[in-house]
């Protein structure tokens, strides 16, 4: 789960990491206070993106009515897809120097790393490697005051500026652990005079951790159709394409697209069903899966735990009592396979053993040949 | 020989009793795996088909040797399960359970390198060694002996790799899925080092996917080490770049992990990549010939 800006500074606080001074505002009204209170200020649209600068949504000013009539600008208004609700309005701070300072899981030492540079500011991915400070944490002795001292010896830093970049580094290390975050980001770490301080936070917490995390606050990024998949217990993605795909398991979903793009079709959306197969819960399956009127849907399922009878009889009640209105291809081997295949002909559902034959067809119908 | 599990392996089930370790619990023994125990907190006493339940791992190990673990425990308890089972001398951890907090599977990894545990997963089918001693969840009809190793990161997809293989009769000799997440114990390395040595195995194939830099530093490993023929099968050709992937996480990778840097990794290490499921048993059998 992302969090907005407003929502990991509020964090950083909490934590100890240094944020300017400034408040969130919903209303143009509340921005033209903020910015009369701290005087030249920076208005900052709060969306999930990494664009805001270069779309548009960042501003300077220290005129209350020109807050007012930026923030009346962008509060309601689409911005990189998003919906701008809310803005930031902080102090502007003078900029002598900007880091970058971050944590995040690094999956192949199986370890938390520190990211840390001086050229800050940027995107990250255009900083040439060499200019990159990487510190992989043994977890079982955490981040220790020495190896923040090394971190910023790395950086090049000295002096009072390095004594508070470390101390950012150990609190930034308690809230990464702390709150089962997968990302926690400072871009850029702003040095102004003998002061340093976050200017932005990008903070993600883990979404298997949030059972433990109830008082964080809830960002929703997904669709409405993905959040009902979600509460399904089923995992659902939309696409552009016209071919619905339902599958048993993420590598064997991905491996059907790639099928389907191979015969030269684009699927609309994707539905992982997991172990899955009861009549109500293929009916609500269905019921995601033509909500973005595909023009045909193509099942793979091989079942292991999964029997392929109940699949079969699943489909074939939903049929009946239902109506599918799209034609479905179903490829299904495995557990009663072929049981599972005479009742869908007996219902008058194709059926195939292989899946590369059901795509092939899939995306034929999908043609309208 | 296989790798990892053999015929004599002794294996314990912690979450025996519930409804997925029970059922899962006699499918392993109907492949043939020597489940010796089950662990279930407060059903200690009881049985399972003539299996005896134990309240704590230690118990069970006063009792019998364990070689290896499985748990089918709810993903908030399954540290606690992991160390337990470390903590009491198990060799070989398999984890099954998927939404893992990834902090816990950072701490469970340390704990097991520490220990010389070795885990498997999470977010695994489990690993087998065909005809010899099953671990997992996978459907028993399609792992057949025969001597070709497998190793994967997704589960069904796997099935769907050795279903072809098994069709154009090819066993298998150790078959191992890695797991699905971004913090797991075995990765590709470790189990082409294994399958390098193990005189069962004449073919590897690594079934892989986007996202991440697994199959990449699979590929530098092979070009200097493995000397067996290796193929490998790519799913996510077609997929839209990753919602998840933040900027810290694409700078660990800093290029890797689409599906045209991984086959131009693998094919420069002699691996030739596979993109469509049905393709692999072919180029098995191409790959034996020469």
């Amino acid at each position: 789960m992302k969090l907005y800006e407003y929502m990991g500074k509020e964090l950083f606080a909490k934590y100890g990491i240094p944020v300017p001074e400034g408040g969130v505002a919903t209303t143009s009204e509340e921005a033209a206070a903020l910015t009369e209170k701290i005087g030249s200020v920076v208005v900052k649209s709060q969306i999930l993106s990494g664009k805001r600068g270069k779309a548009g949504g960042i501003g300077f000013t220290d005129n209350p009515s020109e807050a007012r009539e930026f923030a009346g600008k962008l509060l309601g208004s689409e911005l990189c897809g998003l919906i701008v609700e809310k803005v930031l309005v902080e102090k502007k701070l003078q900029i002598d120097k900007e880091f970058y300072l971050a944590i995040t899981v690094d999956g192949a030492a199986k370890k938390p790393v520190i990211l840390a540079s001086a050229q800050g500011g940027m995107d990250i991915e255009d900083v040439p490697e060499e200019h990159i400070v990487k510190m992989p944490i043994d977890v079982t002795i955490g981040m220790q005051p020495f190896m923040t001292r090394e971190a910023v010896r790395r950086l090049g830093v000295t002096g009072p500026v390095g004594k508070q970049i470390a101390a950012i580094l150990l609190n930034l290390y308690k809230m990464f652990s702390e709150l089962d975050a997968e990302l926690v980001e400072i871009n850029p770490l702003v040095i102004s005079g003998e002061d340093v301080i976050a200017a932005d936070a990008k903070v993600t917490i883990d979404d298997d951790a949030l059972f433990r995390h109830k008082d964080l606050p809830v960002v929703e990024e997904r669709t409405d159709a993905e959040k009902k998949a979600h509460d399904l217990g089923l995992s659902y993605v939309e696409l552009d394409g016209n071919i619905a795909v339902m599958a048993n398991g993420a590598g064997i979903t991905m491996a059907t697209l790639d099928l389907i793009q191979y015969y030269g079709g684009a699927a609309a959306n994707f539905l992982d069903a997991g172990g899955g197969a009861g009549e109500e819960q293929t009916a609500k399956a269905l019921e995601l899966l033509l909500s973005k009127n595909p023009k045909a849907i193509l099942i793979n399922i091989f079942g292991g735990i999964t029997r392929c009878d109940d699949v079969a009889n699943a489909f074939a009640s939903v049929k009946k009592n239902m109506g599918i209105p799209v034609p479905v291809v179903i490829r299904l081997v495995g557990t009663n396979e072929e049981k599972g295949r005479q009742i869908l002909r007996d219902t008058g559902i194709e059926t195939y053993e292989f899946m590369h034959e059901a795509a092939a067809k899939a995306v034929e119908i999908a043609r309208g040949n | 020989m296989a790798i990892y599990l053999f015929d004599d392996t002794q294996v314990l089930v912690q979450g025996m009793t519930g409804n997925q370790g029970s059922f899962h619990t006699r499918q392993m023994v109907k492949y043939g795996t020597k489940i010796v125990a089950g662990v279930s907190p407060g059903k200690g006493g009881q049985e399972l088909d003539g299996i005896p339940v134990y309240d704590t791992v230690a118990a069970a190990t006063e009792k019998h040797r364990i070689d290896a673990s499985i748990l089918f425990i709810p993903a908030p308890f399954a540290k606690d399960a992991a160390f337990e089972a470390i903590e009491a001398g198990v060799k070989v951890l398999v984890m099954l359970p998927e939404h893992i907090p990834v902090q816990d599977a950072m701490a469970i990894m340390a704990l097991a390198k520490s220990r010389g545990t070795i885990v498997v997963g999470p977010n695994t089918f489990g690993l087998v060694s065909s005809g010899k001693c099953k671990i997992g969840i996978m459907p028993n009809q399609f792992f057949v002996p025969g001597n070709i190793g497998v190793v994967s990161r997704s589960g069904t997809l796997c099935y769907e790799i050795v279903g072809n293989l098994t069709a154009a009769g090819y066993g298998t000799s150790t078959v191992v899925g890695l797991g699905g997440d971004r913090v797991v114990g075995l990765n590709f390395i470790d189990v082409l080092k294994e399958m390098e040595k193990d005189p069962e195995t004449e073919a590897i194939v690594m079934v892989g996917e986007i996202g991440g830099s697994a199959e990449e530093e699979a590929a530098e490993f092979i070009k200097q080490n493995i000397k067996k023929p290796v193929i490998a099968y790519l799913a996510g050709k077609s997929a839209p770049p990753g919602k998840r992937m933040g900027h810290a996480g694409a700078i660990i990778e800093r290029g890797k992990g689409t599906f045209d840097g991984k086959v131009k990794a693998l094919n420069a290490a002699g691996v030739p990549v596979a993109e469509l499921p049905f393709q692999v048993p072919e180029m098995i059998a191409k790959t034996l010939k020469k």
